[in-house]
């Protein structure tokens, strides 16, 4: 698996969705072309998924939103005959890597939080419309949707067969969104879960798996109209014209460092680092939301947006060596602040709303990412509210203290927004700053009360915004022997204490997903029980069941 | 003593399984009886349900006289429940089990697996019988007309058989599932049956008899494979189906062949030597021979599709776990286990067909499929004698493998008779010429009148050489009761 993961696509690339747009209504089908998979080696039969097929339902997602505002209501269902989707590709799973299947079912997952988000945060609601064998991953894309129906010809049936088939668990919030969204009792849940062929018909919605189950005759005629129902219902703002997403330039160089216009990847192997610059704006913020508009995706909001989310996704599932993140920005802060202020004083306007809801995605991706992560607030830096977000979001962050010698740049400064104080919370419901905080929320007032104050280091070491803060005679040396020291400890017990680390304070369900069910279906993808030679994954296929150890751990 | 060779009268469903002192299935089986006889008497037409049929009824189960014949309105009908007697010390043919002593109860771990394979085959029984529900209407001749009966009252038992199976060991999944079996309907939109060959219409009888021929091979395969079953319950019950299912073979290849009889007769009686003369031979009333063999491409190809993927998971499954053997398992001499075999098969490579080493755990199904191609290849050889013999030079051909497949690896091409692989432009053009077209289906239709005098047989085919149960040539084999 050497080739490069490419995570941009468009339409007229698509091999396995397409989208019939009518009105406030999008029919979304998923026709996956089995001879179409990412890697060689397998057959995506079934309408089973593997990540290419991910990669084009996230642009999907993606551009429902931004290209296609008119839609309230998304069916998602299945083009093929007797099966909505037989979930993730057994044989794919099989053959990839470990680290592959952890970033795979991340990335998924992500996907997932994405789409059932969208009822929240933009007002489109996904309706997943059940025909045929729901399995797996497959019952896990229904179950991220908002409302499930599923037809009543006493075949069709929901399931999630991985724990006596495969010996793995619904790892992409399967198991999680069972009980927690679905609430499904959880004795019930039990005799679901370990139970191959699932649930169909009446029963199905007795256990509260489905919302409705429909006569098959009149299955497709009650979903359009289930769908025409809930538009008609929806709150959502009506908006005539979308924009577009255009695709997004960029250069990877023999090195592996990848040059966006506004983000630049330095990647450094031996010293298993990447360091991210961000640029800062150098136009002037639009003048108003029709001005944002008429820009579209060339406004630096979500150009950048836009290519700070696909340079993570390319490190985490291209530069697996790459343990450490650096981020670090340059450019004038106060211009940052009027390009967020725009969007942050006309949240109400659906592009505007759209823009934020996109970077609250981006910095919960980065939250999650499983890579040691730090901050360099260096001069000439504009760590300014969204910005300053991901100085909460890593692990630790430096700042310059003083003028450098030599070093002519504005002095390092942080400046607060509105946006530290809200509207992009973590997956765990808290801002940042709150969970950051969590033992002394007084801290969060003290800083709120610093709002646009464009904070030098000593200011904001003493509001608690950074780890350490260094003058020029420490800088070099010590950010070096952080980095050098933060290589050399093993990547497995990195990200087990970060991911512990990041955490804290309440769980949610998206909590539970990305750390419970994460971490064991990680554990039980290590074990010989599911992935040995003679494990049910390597098994599957080949008639032999797997062996299984059958001590428990 | 339990009388496990007679079969008992003493409950209301007959039984060699001792179900009088079997309380809790007796009870769950009762219970499902009246959903069964509604099934049946909403199903076929209310005169034939009147009507007294000459049917034999199953009273043992040893193979020398095992039924007897007698008139019995088909409501009327003991179906029953009833096992192959058991083998002293039968130990489980193949698998990773094999050699151990067959189960007598559903291993836990495999519960799941035997149910849906017995769910599936449960499935298909009373969807031909709903397929065919209108056939009496424009039988040919009583005789054919009670062995349609027949054949549908026997499909209803085997129904009761996996009914059986499903009530006594899988408890309350089992009955659920029994009763679902009564609520799924041939060509149904609301709930279609699970195999799409059983979702087909019947329209005629020329295409019941290809049904007989090739799509209960297709059944006496899958009885043969779960006849090793490990499950040794299952295996009883499937060794007793396949007694009664060579009937309907039987039925089948006498069907076609009085088919082809008739039109042998009638082109020899009026001069006529070419059977591409269709035209001609279609003014005599009979079914010309390339008609003839585009229902064979239909209904073959129809049926090779019910042996699913060439290359399947779950048929390796369950031949690994000792649920579902081959075809004559014991006659096949190997380790029984394929842990390190390989078998033959073919597949699609660059546009050609190919033919690949597999693991052969993995390719049970196409196993299967290929000693269906064998076995019914025998009943073909036996029309073309016929055909030689009427010094007609045609020959009927099973159309290569590849040929109008919605299933496997075929259903992705366009494969010609021949096994050559053309262009979707080219099919659409010349389908017409290997499947039945919708005049060739009309035609057909306008020669089904019925024919319903004692000893008298439709012009489209011939009278049989003997009568069921030796009966003679004007017996009346249905009385037929006329409101």
């Amino acid at each position: 698996m050497t080739k490069i993961i490419d995570f941009r696509t468009d339409p007229s690339k698509y091999r396995h969705w397409r989208v019939e747009y009518d009105g406030p209504v999008a029919n979304l089908f998923m026709d996956v072309d089995e001879d179409a998979g990412l890697f060689d080696g397998y057959q995506l039969k079934l309408n089973s998924y593997d990540l290419g097929v991910d990669i084009e339902l996230a642009d999907v997602v993606q551009r429902m939103r931004f290209e296609h505002p008119q839609v309230k209501v998304v069916v998602m269902q299945s083009a093929k005959d007797k099966v909505f989707c037989a979930g993730a590709n057994i044989r794919m799973l099989g053959g990839a890597q470990h680290s592959h299947k952890v970033n795979f079912c991340k990335f998924t997952n992500e996907t997932r939080n994405t789409f059932e988000a969208a009822e929240s945060d933009s007002g489109q609601k996904y309706i997943a419309a059940v025909k045929g064998a729901c399995a797996g991953g497959g019952y896990e894309l229904a179950l991220a949707c908002n409302h499930i129906m599923l037809t009543d010809d006493s075949t069709s049936s929901v399931s999630l067969p991985e724990v006596p088939l495969l010996a793995v668990l619904p790892g992409t919030g399967g198991l999680t969104r069972v009980t927690d969204k679905r609430k499904v009792r959880r004795d019930r849940a039990d005799i679901f879960c370990s139970t191959e062929e699932g649930v169909r018909g009446k029963r199905a919605q007795e256990w509260r798996l489905v919302d409705e189950v429909i006569a098959n005759s009149k299955f497709d005629e009650t979903v359009q109209t289930r769908a025409r129902e809930f538009a008609a219902d929806s709150a959502k703002a009506d908006v005539t014209q979308g924009i577009t997403l255009n695709p997004i330039d960029r250069t990877i160089a023999e090195d592996g460092s990848v040059s966006y216009e506004l983000v630049e990847v330095a990647l450094e192997r031996s010293a298993r680092r990447a360091t991210i610059t961000i640029k800062g704006p150098e136009e002037a913020a639009p003048a108003d939301m029709d001005a944002f508009t008429a820009q579209g995706d060339a406004a630096y909001m979500l150009r950048l947006a836009r290519q700070l989310d696909d340079a993570i996704l390319h490190l985490r599932l291209n530069e697996m060596d790459a343990g450490l993140l650096v981020f670090r920005t340059q450019g004038d802060p106060e211009s940052f602040a009027a390009h967020e202020a725009l969007l942050m004083d006309n949240a109400d306007h659906w592009l505007a709303n759209e823009v934020l809801k996109y970077w609250k995605r981006i910095l919960k991706r980065i939250d999650v990412t499983s890579r040691s992560m730090a901050a360099l607030v260096e001069h000439g830096s504009c760590f300014t509210g969204i910005l300053a977000e991901i100085l909460f979001s890593v692990d630790r962050t430096y700042m310059m203290e003083d003028a450098f010698d030599g070093d002519n740049r504005p002095m390092a400064t942080i400046t607060l927004t509105g946006a530290n104080f809200g509207p992009m919370p973590m997956s765990n419901d808290l801002t940042r700053l709150q969970t950051r905080f969590l033992g002394e929320p007084e801290a969060v007032d003290k800083a709120k009360a610093a709002i646009g104050e464009q904070l030098e280091a000593e200011e904001a070491e003493e509001l608690g915004l950074v780890t350490m803060i260094l003058d020029d005679i420490d800088w070099e040396d010590e950010i070096r022997i952080f980095m050098e020291e933060r290589a050399s400890f093993s990547p497995d017990a990195m990200t087990g204490m970060e991911a512990n680390l990041r955490f804290a304070g309440p769980e949610t369900m998206e909590t539970r997903i990305f750390g419970r069910l994460t971490a064991w279906q990680n554990w039980i993808f290590n074990r010989p029980n599911a992935v040995g030679a003679d494990g049910a994954l390597q098994r599957y296929g080949t008639g032999k069941r797997g062996d299984y150890n059958m001590e428990r751990v | 003593m339990m009388d496990l060779i007679n079969v008992s009268y003493d409950t209301q469903i007959p039984n060699n399984v001792g179900l009088s002192e079997d309380k809790k299935v007796l009870k769950a089986l009762e219970k499902w009886h009246p959903g069964y006889i509604n099934w049946w008497n909403d199903l076929i037409p209310q005169n034939f349900q009147e009507s007294m049929v000459y049917l034999r009824t199953a009273v043992s189960v040893d193979p020398k006289g095992w039924a007897k014949f007698d008139y019995v309105k088909m409501p009327e009908y003991r179906w029953g429940v009833l096992l192959a007697p058991e083998v002293e010390g039968r130990t489980i043919p193949m698998g990773e089990h094999y050699g151990e002593p067959a189960w007598q109860e559903v291993p836990g771990e495999y519960r799941n697996m035997l149910k849906r394979l017995i769910v599936i085959q449960g499935d298909t029984e009373p969807g031909s019988v709903e397929q065919q529900r209108f056939l009496g209407l424009t039988a040919p001749s009583l005789y054919d007309m009670r062995n349609l009966f027949q054949v549908n009252v026997e499909e209803g038992r085997h129904l009761w058989a996996m009914v059986y199976l499903l009530q006594k060991y899988f408890g309350r999944d089992g009955r659920e599932e029994a009763d679902d079996l009564l609520v799924r309907s041939s060509g149904s939109d609301e709930a279609p049956r699970m195999l799409g060959a059983f979702n087909e219409e019947t329209p005629d009888w020329l295409s019941f008899f290809m049904f007989t021929y090739f799509t209960d091979r297709d059944g006496k395969m899958q009885l043969e494979s779960l006849a090793q079953s490990g499950f040794d319950p299952l295996s009883r019950t499937c060794r007793f189906m396949l007694t009664e299912e060579a009937h309907h073979m039987f039925v089948g290849e006498t069907g076609v062949g009085r088919t082809i009889q008739a039109t042998l007769e009638a082109m020899a009686k009026h001069g006529i030597t070419d059977p591409y003369d269709v035209g001609k031979i279609r003014d005599l009333g009979v079914i010309d021979l390339p008609t003839i063999q585009k229902k064979l491409n239909l209904h073959y190809t129809l049926s090779l599709d019910l042996f699913g993927q060439e290359v399947s998971t779950n048929a390796a499954n369950a031949f690994n776990y000792g649920i579902k053997g081959r075809y004559m398992e014991q006659r096949i001499d190997d380790d029984h286990k394929l842990q390190n075999d390989t078998y033959a098969v073919t597949s699609i490579k660059d546009g050609k067909i190919v033919t690949e080493d597999v693991p052969a755990l993995t390719a049970i199904n196409m196993r299967l499929r290929d000693d269906y191609v064998r076995d019914a290849a025998g009943g073909v050889g036996r029309w073309n004698k016929q055909i030689a013999k009427a010094g007609v030079n045609f020959e009927l051909k099973l159309p290569h493998e590849g040929f109008h497949r919605q299933i496997g690896v075929f259903s992705s091409v366009a494969v010609d008779p021949d096994g050559n692989i053309i262009s979707s432009d080219e099919w659409t053009k010349r389908q017409n010429e290997w499947l039945p077209t919708k005049a060739d289906g009309d035609y057909i239709q306008s020669l089904m009148k019925p024919c319903f005098e004692p000893g008298q047989y439709a012009s489209w085919i011939a009278a049989p050489k003997v009568g069921i149960d030796n009966k003679p040539g004007d017996f009346e084999y249905v009385k037929l009761h006329m409101a």
